[in-house]
């Protein structure tokens, strides 16, 4: 919801240290995670991802989350799905060229960029191009299994 | 200036040590003279002529001649088409790239095939969104976006692979750009995202339309603190207003333009008001000369493509250059006896 993800990046702070918090505890439960098969795993937490990212941040399940290195503001929402920045046609009042209802998810992406301890360093790191392959699938997961080595 | 190595109209120069193109824009910017590009408008046309027509009116006064890709999300001649067609005849084309309306795969070929047709130098834009032209109907693509193009643009050149990883047997040499618009939110950041654009891979930026200075400079002022004066080429963007209800129309429907109130009280209380903008536009060219780091302009003059020769003219910027067209070297021959270099 638009009102929920603005709330989202005013409390970047707190949503991002709660992440890193959160991403010890699924670290924790690799070995677990492990022993059920990430495979079988994959739709249920997918389904739970959806559903918490997409009221707090409307998560599009791109897979490949970038939410701490955007100031807990989802590039995805952009109307031209910029990963590394906002486009030349920013309205003046901050809203979007395609969407003049929307405030720019770069313009936000700053906002809470400002509020997350090493956020402005963050934001600098260049993003690679989307894998569409990834599309609904659980960021959580692959990242627990990326760190853990796991392959599948 | 004169190259001594000038080839025949349509060839590739020899690639400088230190340079990444065998393109005269490249030479230009890399020898340290104020460059100066211009944007032609593909036509809705499938005539060649009228491309060389549009071409013709900029010979002697640029440097390097953009070919808009779908600007606007409007339907025209596509650029790589129009490039190809300038090359043949030895002009330095700049392929803009859109990623509104190709995926990766369409991109990636036409920068290998540009760069078969002679194309030098490649613009990579992120693109308009398509609510802002004549398709709107049409399915975006935004596969990637400018930056991650660049990275891409990048891998094909210096690490002969497509983005997939699969090797190349000659690598396009071209000079790699982006662009920037210093006007519009977040301000305060846009030397940051230009930072980012520099790392994936641009070596020249150019512009949105820059009508307010005292931002320019800001602007400029964060580029040189970032340190990225020395990483690439800065063309300003600069263009004519012919009237100022035309400004106005500019500034409130087309996205990322920024025009100070008091340009366009210039415009309005003047007797002639396209005088008035080409006045103005000489007079904004001259301050941007003045200001550190820039490298030379880049000349939008939408439908007033015929009067950007009198504007860098009385600009004075080329100093007695002449920027090679076909034909000046027999031309200038000709009147002279020699070539003021």
């Amino acid at each position: 919801m638009y009102t929920v993800r603005l709330w989202s990046v005013r409390h970047a702070r707190g949503l991002a240290s709660f992440y890193q918090r959160f991403e010890g505890v699924l670290n924790r439960l690799h070995p677990l995670f492990q022993r059920i098969g990430y495979q079988r795993l994959e739709r249920p937490v997918a389904a739970v991802e959806r559903q918490v990212k997409g009221l707090l941040f409307d998560c599009n399940m791109c897979g490949r989350c970038v939410l701490s290195s955007t100031g807990m503001s989802c590039p995805m929402n952009c109307p031209k799905q910029l990963r590394n920045g906002p486009c030349g046609g920013v309205r003046a009042n901050g809203t979007c060229e395609v969407k003049p209802e929307m405030r720019c998810v770069w313009v936000e992406a700053w906002r809470g960029a400002e509020l997350i301890p090493g956020g402005l360093n963050a934001i600098q790191q260049l993003q690679p191009p989307v894998d569409r392959r990834l599309e609904g699938t659980s960021a959580w997961l692959r990242v627990v299994r990326e760190k853990n080595g796991a392959s599948a | 200036m004169k190259f001594e190595d000038e080839p025949v109209p349509g060839y590739p120069l020899p690639i400088l040590p230190g340079h990444t193109s065998p393109g005269r824009f490249e030479r230009v910017l890399r020898a340290g003279v104020f460059a100066v590009t211009a944007e032609l408008a593909p036509p809705d046309s499938a005539d060649p002529a009228e491309v060389y027509k549009r071409a013709r009116v900029f010979d002697g006064y640029v440097d390097a001649i953009n070919a808009t890709d779908g600007s606007g999300a409007n339907c025209h001649m596509s650029s790589l088409a129009v490039c190809a067609l300038l090359t043949r005849v030895g002009y330095a084309p700049i392929m803009q790239v859109s990623c509104r309306d190709k995926n990766r795969i369409a991109i990636q070929g036409d920068i290998l095939g540009g760069a078969a047709m002679g194309v030098c130098n490649v613009l990579c834009l992120t693109g308009d969104g398509v609510q802002a032209g004549d398709h709107p109907q049409a399915k975006p693509v935004f596969d990637l976006d400018s930056t991650s193009l660049l990275g891409i643009a990048r891998g094909l050149r210096e690490d002969h692979r497509f983005e997939s990883g699969r090797k190349i047997t000659f690598a396009p040499r071209v000079l790699l750009g982006a662009a920037e618009n210093p006007n519009v939110s977040p301000v305060e950041h846009r030397a940051v995202r230009l930072a980012k654009k520099i790392t994936a891979g641009a070596q020249f930026v150019q512009t949105q339309y820059c009508y307010d200075i005292p931002l320019l400079r800001r602007f400029m002022n964060a580029v040189e603190d970032a340190g990225l004066l020395e990483q690439a080429f800065i063309l300003i963007g600069v263009g004519p207003l012919r009237t100022a209800k035309a400004g106005e129309w500019m500034r409130t429907h087309v996205p990322g333009i920024h025009i100070p109130d008091s340009v366009i009280e210039r415009i309005k209380g003047a007797k002639d008001q396209t005088r008035e903008g080409l006045n103005l536009c000489v007079d904004l060219i001259q301050e941007v000369r003045t200001i550190k780091g820039v490298s030379g302009v880049h000349v939008m003059a939408y439908r007033q493509e015929e009067s950007v020769a009198e504007v860098i003219d009385r600009s004075g910027i080329l100093a007695g250059r002449i920027p090679w067209f076909p034909g000046r070297d027999t031309q200038i021959n000709e009147e002279t006896g020699n070539l003021h270099d």
